[in-house]
């Protein structure tokens, strides 16, 4: 019997929470931390003091992933997917547990890794393949069809800051797909592009599938884990949730991340949360016209209303929205201090926080709206997936009332003005 | 202690390094130039404060420009060593949270990009020397040694920097601040003779001053202290290790707090 290409057991990944986080520290701190010291211990003793605290990213992870397997991650933001990963590319240590790994291992963690851009297009080639870890003479080698896959050949001695975001994405992802490594990790690589280089991603990613390597690819993207991945593993909160069939794993994951239908199923959710050392969701409101309702029109406008306890006086903190349509893409995010010139700090208190949705912006059709909060560059809050919600917009805006019968056309609705004059 | 590591990963420092000469030389107006005129400025302003002003011109035989320029030649690359290294980590903390290699690739880049201005200033030193009819003695074919042993200096005292500037977010200021006291413990501005005899030793445990006079011995021909430079040379090689081996130890967790 051959020795599997990945072998985790139960692995664990630890990172400290609290204001301060597991972030860098300054030097007065460390010294301000060693003069106050006897003082912290006679609070401990008196048991006044807070301990930092810690949260599982990773936690009893054991799996066995055998040599040629494409496995497909999936799981919410903040399930653990990524650090997963890097643990795997050995971009990060584990807290504990150990992850053994048979082979040279590349990962493709993000697009453009290592690009430079005051550099060509040929030199950030070189570039960022010594960074994914090719050797000169490979890329030399593969040099050509790497400018081929990326169709530019004419820019190739342009520095890439004057490249299109799109002709940028196209080179970098370009000569990431042509490392050949003998495990390769992909995080979400596809999210990228114009829907045409999309589908040739996913062609190529198809061709590397099947061409014997061990693939571990973390996506949202439920369309393509299912069409690459024979299995996949479902990570919830840091352990696995599932690890099987791709067909059973991705049905059972896409019922459980179902939106709650209805507001009161929200607050009883609310109850039973994770609950975060420095804040915690109290109400999740969202009316039209005064009334509560989940089922909203869009020729009003509709208003979002978080209300919160916060423990601590945090700089950065903020509460936010995402909206997303129904395949999770993410249409907008809208946070509360999105007017502010300087961040916002809040004292210790309850809040409330209400943002209204303009009036002729949504389509007529299904979202899912998810509350959550963060602390700016530091961590999000807990819940991590936060509070999700099914709102369904009807058609109640004045736009197109003379062909009503159209099929909505996009993800959004904006009210555009429009002129039309006759010039000749 | 991950020296090995660099080696099986030269390509890669290789083309940081070259990256990051490109980088600069595109960037900047001067291009070259800046490497020539940062050193003759600073080599200008010692020769009328120091030298004219503060008399320092009396201890040496040779042109006093000549005199501290040898000298401005290696303090002036270690000390922007020193400097670019301990930014380097967090300069590159994109790549450190993407992709795996061994860390100590980034301060030896950092130090390796800056060979090109070191050579730069070389034959500008060639230059003066003709100007001012210095010939190099027999013992200039020993530079090469005094420069490996200025990069392992550069990267002991770097990588050790650069790893606290990832833990501790306020040490580049005190980089700096640093540098500038380093600079005047060695004898830069000042001949090594200066220094009373019976310190001298202990005064050479800092590198730059075996390496700076080593630099005017070999170059200039002015008297060498043979025992001076020997203890400098352990000095650097211990600078290297020991930054080698603290890089190491805290580098498991440079991914997660840079």
């Amino acid at each position: 019997m051959t020795l599997p290409a990945i072998r985790i057991d139960r692995l664990g990944k630890q990172y400290r929470l609290g204001e301060r986080a597991a972030a860098y520290r300054t030097l007065r701190e460390t010294i301000m931390d060693v003069l106050t010291a006897p003082w912290r211990r006679l609070a401990r003793l008196s048991g006044t003091s807070k301990e930092a605290a810690t949260i599982w990213a990773l936690k009893d992870v054991s799996l066995e992933i055998q040599s040629g397997e494409v496995v497909g991650v999936i799981g919410r933001n903040g399930a653990g997917k990524s650090t997963l990963l890097k643990i795997l590319a050995r971009i990060t240590d584990p807290t504990e547990g150990l992850a053994e790994i048979r082979g040279r291992v590349g990962s493709l963690l993000e697009v453009g890794t290592g690009f430079h851009p005051e550099l060509t297009g040929r030199e950030n080639i070189f570039l960022s393949g010594a960074i994914l870890g090719m050797r000169a003479a490979e890329t030399r080698r593969k040099f050509d069809e790497i400018v081929a896959f990326a169709e530019m050949e004419p820019f190739l001695d342009t520095p890439v800051k004057h490249y299109s975001s799109g002709m940028y994405t196209r080179l970098a992802f370009a000569v990431a797909a042509h490392l050949d490594p003998e495990i390769l990790l992909v995080d979400e690589v596809l999210a990228v592009g114009d829907a045409a280089f999309q589908k040739k991603c996913l062609g190529k990613m198809g061709e590397v599938v099947h061409s014997g390597r061990t693939i571990l690819f973390v996506s949202h993207n439920m369309g393509a884990v299912r069409r690459l991945c024979p299995r996949t593993i479902w990570l919830h909160a840091g352990r696995v949730r599932a690890f099987g069939e791709t067909e059973h794993v991705v049905a059972d994951y896409l019922r459980d991340t179902e939106p709650s239908e209805s507001l009161d199923a929200v607050r009883t959710r609310l109850r039973s949360l994770p609950a975060d050392p420095v804040f915690r969701f109290e109400d999740v409101r969202v009316a039209q016209h005064g009334r509560e309702t989940l089922f909203v029109g869009n020729g009003d406008p509709v208003e979002v209303e978080i209300a919160y306890e916060l423990r601590e006086a945090i700089r950065g903190f903020r509460v936010y929205f995402d909206l997303y349509d129904e395949l999770e893409n993410l249409l907008f995010r809208a946070f509360h201090d999105e007017d502010c010139d300087a961040p916002m700090a809040l004292s210790p208190g309850r809040y409330r926080s209400r943002a209204t949705i303009p009036a002729r912006l949504l389509a007529p059709r299904d979202y899912r709206l998810v509350v959550r909060a963060t602390i700016h560059n530091v961590r999000e809050c807990l819940p991590a997936d936060g509070i999700a919600l099914a709102l369904s917009v009807q058609p109640t805006g004045p736009l197109n009332r003379a062909y009503p019968h159209e099929p909505i056309r996009g993800k959004l609705q904006p009210a555009i003005a429009w002129e039309t004059l006759r010039v000749i | 202690m991950g020296l090995g590591d660099l080696w099986r990963f030269r390509e890669l420092l290789f083309f940081l390094a070259w990256r990051d000469i490109k980088v600069r030389y595109k960037q900047t107006v001067l291009g070259v130039a800046w490497a020539v005129v940062q050193p003759v400025l600073a080599t200008i302003v010692f020769a009328v404060f120091f030298g004219k002003l503060g008399g320092l011109e009396r201890h040496t035989d040779l042109p006093y420009v000549v005199f501290v320029y040898a000298g401005m030649l290696a303090w002036g690359f270690f000390a922007e060593a020193v400097s670019q290294a301990s930014q380097s980590l967090i300069a590159s903390a994109n790549l450190l949270t993407k992709v795996y290699f061994p860390r100590l690739v980034v301060p030896a880049a950092a130090v390796g990009g800056l060979i090109v201005d070191f050579a730069i200033s070389l034959v500008v030193m060639g230059c003066l020397m003709a100007g001012y009819g210095v010939a190099p003695p027999p013992a200039a074919i020993a530079i090469p040694l005094l420069i490996l042993a200025t990069v392992a200096a550069a990267m002991g005292a770097g990588a050790l920097l650069a790893a606290l500037a990832v833990a501790y977010r306020d040490f580049r200021y005190i980089v700096p601040f640093l540098l500038q006291i380093w600079m005047f413990a060695s004898p830069v501005a000042y001949p090594l003779a200066l220094v009373p005899e019976p310190w001298r030793i202990a005064y050479s445990l800092n590198p730059m001053a075996g390496i700076i006079d080593g630099f005017r011995g070999c170059l200039l021909g002015e008297p060498l202290h043979g025992a001076c430079v020997a203890v400098s040379a352990c000095s650097s090689v211990i600078f290297l290790i020991v930054g080698a081996a603290c890089f190491r130890r805290l580098e498991r967790h440079f991914a997660d707090i840079v």
